[in-house]
């Protein structure tokens, strides 16, 4: 049954250009998939090791700044921008990560917060290399040049969506292959019991450190991909709006899972769009915060999990009547 | 000498918990922590272990001094303890759990995970198979894919064991591991220390109920107000006059 | 040298509101142990209730500010016995989300109900500085500091020496024997929270006239108050008033002899040092348990 469920998702999926008529709801798609990056690199962070990083738009900007100051300023190929985005956000986790050693909770927080202002107020400030609050202009999109054949510039809509999923199954499937090992159980036993975890040989450290470079990592990359994909990269990159919304969607899609954030991802893109018409973009933001204390409330683990749980109940009525 | 303290002194904010302790426990041998509460059983444990630094003092592992190492590190020799308060992974099933325990029987990095995942199968069967071992050791084979947090007090301690023992221990440190414990519950956790000596595991621990420690120690040390009273069999232990002195005058009764 | 004396007095000035803030979240981050970073949201709160009451209400000035404390700790109590009292016993972690939450919700409240446009308040204090031999300071600032330290004065006061305070620092001592001797545990804990948000709507009321009023004020107000718990350390009531000091001065020298755009950065880097090198804080008294 679940295959059937299964492939006929992945053919909606794949063939969404095709049917997807309205430009602006294709747009709206992929903008759900680069937050379901984003969600899926914080649920790295909060769903398994259970610290919090409230300032995870900051290795979203830097990723986005990495690549659109290295293909606009530098002219390099976006494939190295894209690079850069992943390896440079990537080194900033492992310095946070090294900086909190025995940070946890709270004071974790503290501290990815105070980082995440820092590097804002150097993306404002810093005129020279980054345009300040003008921002980066220009920035070109991917280009797939094979030798021989001509570029094939993938700035429409259609193909950058397809980038996009590509993008989203990597990422699902890079977590996934970390979970599911020895890694991912140590990752989980921090969030469990870090004192037991030392006590049978789990270096609380390396793998919190592990955790935030590949987290960082891979929100760098949603945030290159968001670079190449609207083209322009300013310091609203950093604006804490992108961090409420990527907590909000790890959290009530399901953190610990890995279902969880990206379904998370995909209903708080399509949700604000819904609610666009009817409302403004400050009720949604004050919607956001009533859910988040709702959600904590009612559905602690999420939609998710709660609706795996409530799954068995519903078929058991199903084929009981 | 499997472990070997010397002068071991902790003090904070104007307390002694830890006067000059020395002491040495002889491999494949129970060696038993006894005092009054508050003598700093605990303590010496957490400093044993890495979880507390001494102020003075130090602690060789079969020669190696670990003084000051931090505990995943002290972990990786061989010194695994559990703890005084129940400690398991409690959202983890007991699979789970023992499992993550096995974590230093595993190879698997990050590059692995991600680029060889028949590497990883492997280790996932050979570790699998290991933790069902231990699982089935404790007792606790029926309870394999039960969540920790829903184990009864008993299965839980149990589990706790079984974590420890997935680590592979060579020095097994347990921090009462009998407490709150039911008499018959109390020789269960009795034969299994017992037959986890037979597997040339050396054992130390902290207890309260002197039957347990009398039954099955080769040695006892009596800790009282952060100095060591007394060090020897437990027959000469019991009959100390300090010792019963120190457990009478702070109103802690013996059980004989 | 007269540079130097004039930023050491402004730091001192506006140090003083900065202990404010931050000994209303050591209270609450300390004694109930809840990560609040809707400390911020009450500072705005306090702001805006004092311009609302200025503006709409034609209250006088001074008024405004017991005005604004008490809708600060209204809205504070509301907070504890709707949100926090049904959440006791959960993990810090949760709590802190729904903090986190609230904190989303106020601030878009505020932006809905004052719009996005800065807002100045008038005062009735003159513009013109006092001069005080080599430096010189605004009549309104020395008001502020003024009253910042009253209110931290009162502070200590009420919970050193009435019998609310020893009810509150029992319960966050020993809460069973606080229990045992008739203290409403839960009261305590409402009345408590309270008092945060009531110092830090102070605080909001005191500072708005000096800078602008925003709806996001509080997420600097937040920070700076974490900065100033972190390095007075936890519960420390006057390691919060030192620390306070101590934040409002690196401030002003940051801004004087570095750069002006990187003045809020000196609250992170504080946060950021201080929890490196001496997590307890700086004052606090050197006590490490295993």
């Amino acid at each position: 049954m679940t295959w059937i469920v299964r492939g006929l998702s992945l053919l909606v999926v794949a063939t969404a250009p095709a049917w997807v008529w309205n430009p602006y709801h294709l747009h709206t798609l992929i903008m759900a998939g680069i937050f379901a990056v984003l969600a899926l690199s914080l649920n790295l962070l909060l769903g398994y090791t259970g610290q919090l990083s409230l300032g995870h738009a900051a290795f979203f900007g830097v990723g986005a700044y990495a690549t659109g100051l290295l293909t606009v300023k530098l002219e390099w190929s976006p494939w190295i921008g894209l690079l850069a985005a992943i390896v440079l956000p990537g080194a900033a986790g492992y310095v946070i990560g090294r900086l909190a050693l025995k940070l946890r909770g709270a004071y974790f927080v503290l501290l990815t917060i105070s980082f995440a202002g820092c590097v804002s107020l150097v993306s404002v400030n810093w005129m020279e290399l980054t345009n300040g609050p003008l921002g980066l202009p220009g920035v070109p999109p991917l280009e797939i040049a094979l030798l021989g054949l001509p570029a094939l510039s993938l700035r429409t809509k259609s193909a950058f969506y397809y980038v996009v999923v590509a993008a989203v199954a990597l990422c699902y499937l890079v977590c996934l292959a970390l979970i599911r090992s020895r890694v991912g159980r140590a990752l989980v036993a921090l969030r469990e019991n870090e004192t037991l975890a030392a006590s049978v040989g789990i270096d609380g450290t390396h793998y919190l450190v592990l955790a935030a470079v590949v987290s960082a990592a891979m929100a760098g990359f949603g945030g290159g991909l968001y670079a190449h994909y609207t083209r322009f990269v300013s310091p609203e990159v950093f604006l804490f709006t992108y961090t409420v919304t990527m907590v909000i969607m790890v959290v009530a899609g399901g953190k610990g899972t890995l279902a969880g954030p990206v379904v998370g991802a995909v209903l708080f893109t399509v949700l604000p769009e819904a609610l666009r018409a009817a409302t403004s973009w400050q009720w949604q933001m004050l919607l956001y915060g009533v859910l988040l204390v709702a959600v904590l409330f009612f559905v602690p683990e999420g939609i998710v999990p709660a609706l795996r749980a409530a799954g068995p109940a519903l078929r058991r009525r199903w084929s009981a009547s | 000498m499997t472990l070997e303290a010397r002068d071991l002194t902790v003090r904070f904010g104007g307390v002694a918990a830890l006067v000059g302790v020395s002491f040495t426990v002889a491999p494949g041998t129970v060696t038993s922590l006894i005092g009054p509460n508050g003598a700093g059983k605990t303590t010496a444990f957490n400093v044993i272990t890495g979880f507390q630094r001494p102020t003075q003092g130090t602690v060789r592992h079969e020669g190696e001094p670990i003084t000051g190492w931090r505990p995943h590190r002290i972990a990786a020799r061989g010194l695994v303890r559990t703890f005084q308060k129940t400690s398991v992974f409690p959202g983890l099933t007991v699979r789970e759990n023992v499992l993550t325990g096995l974590h230093l029987q595993g190879r698997v990095g990050v590059a692995a995970a991600l680029l060889a995942r028949g590497r990883v199968r492997a280790e996932e069967h050979r570790l699998e198979a290991e933790a069902d071992r231990v699982i089935d050791f404790v007792g606790l084979g029926a309870r394999r894919a039960e969540a920790a947090s829903g184990l009864s007090y008993g299965d839980q301690r149990r589990l706790e064991l079984a974590v420890a023992l997935a680590a592979q221990p060579r020095l097994l440190l347990l921090d009462e591991p009998a407490s709150g414990m039911s008499a018959s519950e109390k020789l269960t956790v009795a034969a299994l220390i017992g037959r986890i000596r037979e597997q040339g595991i050396t054992v130390f621990l902290v207890e309260h109920d002197m039957r347990l420690v009398m039954g099955i120690s080769d040695r006892v040390l009596v800790l009282n107000y952060g100095r060591l009273i007394a060090d020897g069999d437990p027959a000469a232990v019991q009959r100390d006059p300090e010792v019963v002195r120190a457990y009478l005058g702070s109103g802690a009764h013996a059980h004989a | 040298m007269d540079q130097l004396l004039q930023h050491l007095l402004n730091g001192l000035l506006l140090g003083a509101t900065y202990s404010l803030l931050g000994i209303g979240l050591t209270l609450v981050f300390g004694l109930m142990n809840v990560v609040n970073f809707a400390h911020g949201e009450f500072y705005t709160l306090g702001a805006y209730a004092a311009f609302a009451a200025l503006m709409l209400a034609s209250v006088h000035f001074f008024l405004a500010i017991p005005v604004a404390i008490a809708a600060g700790a209204a809205a504070g109590a509301i907070c504890e016995r709707v949100l926090l009292r049904p959440l006791r016993g959960q993990s810090i972690d949760t709590v802190m989300l729904v903090m986190i939450g609230v904190w989303i919700a106020m601030q878009n409240a505020e932006l809905l109900g004052w719009g996005g446009v800065a807002k100045s308040v008038p005062t009735p204090f003159p513009t013109q500085p006092l001069v005080l031999g080599p430096v010189s300071v605004a009549p309104l600032r020395v008001f502020v500091f003024v009253v910042s330290g009253g209110l931290i004065l009162g502070a200590h006061l009420l919970l050193a020496r009435t019998r609310l305070g020893r009810a509150m620092r029992a319960t966050f001592q020993d809460r069973e024997t606080a229990a045992l001797m008739g203290v409403s545990i839960e009261r305590i804990h409402t009345v408590t929270f309270a008092f945060g948000a009531g110092l830090a709507a102070a605080a909001g009321a005191l500072l708005g006239p000096v800078f602008l009023l925003y709806p996001s004020m509080g997420d600097l107000a937040s920070l700076k108050a974490f900065s100033v718990v972190i390095l007075g350390g936890l519960g420390n009531f006057a390691g919060a008033a030192l620390g306070g000091i101590v934040l409002g001065v690196a401030e002003e020298l940051g801004a004087g002899y570095v750069s002006s755009g990187y003045r809020d950065a000196v609250g992170f880097l504080m946060i950021v040092a201080v929890l490196l090198l001496r997590p307890s804080g700086l004052f606090a008294r050197a006590e490490r348990v295993g």
